[in-house]
């Protein structure tokens, strides 16, 4: 099978020099707010909550602030991304070159995911200054890293090629996504829950994500990690899924 | 000469309903320029599109160098540069950057120098790393031109390449055509400017409502369809015609000073010697007399307005 390699490194390179000219937004404003939330939650009001889990609230709340970050960078930088070109017209040239439905996913997916990993990394080692870091099972730790990156990015790429407006593009990640996050556990455990919101919270697909993040740090689970893996991996199939068929009608993209 | 774009029964109808183009069937050869004349909305940009894959064929088939547009797009689309009729750059890139991602966007590896030599063939290297928003509308339009050859297409497709153009880029869009044509590579252009059509083309295909109603040599285009005027300037006014110059064709301006004939040039009854000693043998004089060809425009809209007489009727 032939492989538009070129057309792959082209789109990479373009979307990771738009991360460099925009480095404020894409990397210095999530660290400033991860730190900002680990003086509040983490020194502030965490001072009076001893422990979660037999962890001190401060690191408890590590993967948590990383996924926060990871899902709604990973969304906005990807439906930027594929929007933005829509939006000024450009995609006639990505639309018209000789480059597949998969590669032109993997140059605009791929930048996106890379940009959420190093940031993911960067809030790691920032927390490192304000928490003692542990992480019992490294490998799964990137693992989660890398996946979810992947998986919402591709989301991000979904958004951005389903959104005909800017509002758009904001209102998943500000409406589903953040709220969801919030609520799936980033800043307690689903344990200290009523049972009966445990219950609806398992319904939340975040909780999953952060409980098996979180697992890989400290070793705790809300729910089993097995539970956590698969569902992790669900998200990216159906994720994949929809884009492809996305190319396969060529919604929004084709006339 | 081999046939670099075939295409047979291309039919498209948008969701709207709205019928776009009907069984469209056209060879295009090698290192041929080809205009495609239309009015706005005759189905151009679409038929273009689709050629490109932008937009999606009803049904139908088209083939770029025996490469099928939908099954083989890769190969097709290597071949293929198109500059579309809206301006759309990447505003915050820089000239170089934009250039060479289209290249690499195509499969092709880079290639500094070839980047350097379209950039200098249309008067952007001074330009280079400026950024594409800092640049007029002509320049960018040079910039989308510039990233439409980075891959060295073997067929470009101007998509009413002058609009809104100034004059000294169009005539610069006219010997850059030169050029590509002289290196063998294809072009076809959309245009509602005739002069453009008359200018490049080697061949000219009509299109209306959807429908490619005239494809022909521009030449004979122009011979097939073209009517001729010949103007006598007469020495003394006339006021009326002379019956014996009731002629089919033949008036006398309102001031009476000139004597004008309408003719079909391919009408071989038409004999221009005789009608002038008939009117020497009148003793009309004139001081002067001169021929006209009737311009592609005119043949053009000619056209369009009994085919849509045809139509309404």
């Amino acid at each position: 099978m032939k492989l538009n390699y070129y057309g792959i490194r082209a789109i990479y390179n373009f979307e990771m020099a738009r991360t460099r000219r925009t480095l404020m937004q894409s990397i210095v404003a999530p660290v400033i707010s991860t730190s900002l939330y680990f003086i509040v939650f983490g020194s502030a009001i965490g001072s009076r909550i001893t422990e979660m889990d037999g962890i001190s609230y401060g690191a408890f709340i590590v993967p948590g602030l990383i996924m926060l970050s990871l899902l709604t960078q990973s969304i906005s930088n990807a439906s930027f991304g594929i929007y933005f070109p829509k939006f000024s017209g450009t995609i006639y040239e990505i639309l018209s070159a000789p480059i597949s439905p998969l590669e032109i996913v993997i140059g605009y997916v791929g930048a996106a995911a890379s940009k959420s990993i190093v940031l993911g990394l960067i809030i790691l080692l920032t927390s490192a200054f304000f928490v003692p870091l542990h992480v019992e099972h490294p490998v799964w730790m990137l693992f989660y890293l890398i996946i979810t990156s992947i998986t919402f990015s591709m989301i991000g790429f979904i958004i951005g090629v389903w959104a005909d407006g800017f509002e758009k593009l904001q209102v998943v990640p500000l409406l589903i996504i953040t709220p969801l996050t919030f609520l799936g556990g980033s800043f307690y455990s689903i344990s200290v829950l009523p049972s009966f919101w445990q219950k609806v919270a398992l319904l939340n697909p975040v909780v999953y994500l952060i409980s098996g993040f979180r697992w890989s740090f400290y070793g705790i689970e809300d729910v089993s990690m097995l539970l956590s893996l698969g569902m992790t991996v669900a998200f990216l199939a159906v994720s994949v899924a929809v884009v492809i068929w996305i190319f396969k009608t060529g919604y929004r993209l084709k006339k | 000469m081999t046939n670099i774009l075939s295409i047979s029964h291309l039919y498209k109808t948008y969701q709207s309903g709205f019928e776009a183009l009907k069984d469209i069937n056209l060879e295009i050869a090698k290192g041929e320029i080809f205009a495609l004349l239309g009015q706005n909305g005759a189905g151009k940009t679409t038929l273009i599109s689709i050629i490109c894959g932008i937009v999606s064929p009803t049904s139908g088939q088209v083939l770029v160098d025996g490469k099928d547009v939908i099954h083989d797009y890769r190969d097709a689309r290597e071949l293929i540069g198109l500059v579309p009729q809206e301006l759309a750059t990447d505003s915050f890139e820089t000239v170089w950057n934009t250039v060479t991602f289209s290249r690499g966007l195509y499969g092709k590896p880079p290639n500094p120098a070839i980047i350097e030599k379209i950039l200098k063939d249309l008067s952007l290297w001074d330009k280079r790393n400026n950024k594409i928003m800092t640049l007029s509308g002509g320049m960018k339009r040079r910039v989308m031109i510039a990233k439409a050859l980075s891959h060295e297409p073997s067929i470009l497709f101007l998509d009413e390449p002058t609009a809104g153009v100034d004059v000294s880029l169009r005539r610069d869009m006219w010997n850059l055509v030169k050029d590509l044509k002289d290196n063998g590579t294809t072009v076809i252009l959309t245009t509602h400017y005739i002069e453009e059509a008359e200018e490049m083309a080697d061949r000219i295909g009509i299109i209306r409502s959807g429908e490619l109603i005239m494809v022909d040599n521009k030449l004979a285009l122009m011979n097939k369809l073209g009517k001729k005027e010949l103007t006598l300037e007469l020495q003394n006014p006339l006021k009326n015609l002379p019956q014996e110059l009731e002629i089919t064709g033949l008036s006398l301006s309102e001031d009476g000073y000139e004597l004008i004939y309408r003719f079909d040039s391919k009408d071989e009854d038409i004999n221009i010697a005789q009608l002038l000693q008939k009117v020497a043998s009148l003793g009309i004089i004139f001081k002067d007399l001169h021929t006209k060809q009737s311009s592609l425009e005119e043949i053009f809209v000619n056209l369009v307005n009994s085919e849509a007489a045809i139509h309404e009727a």
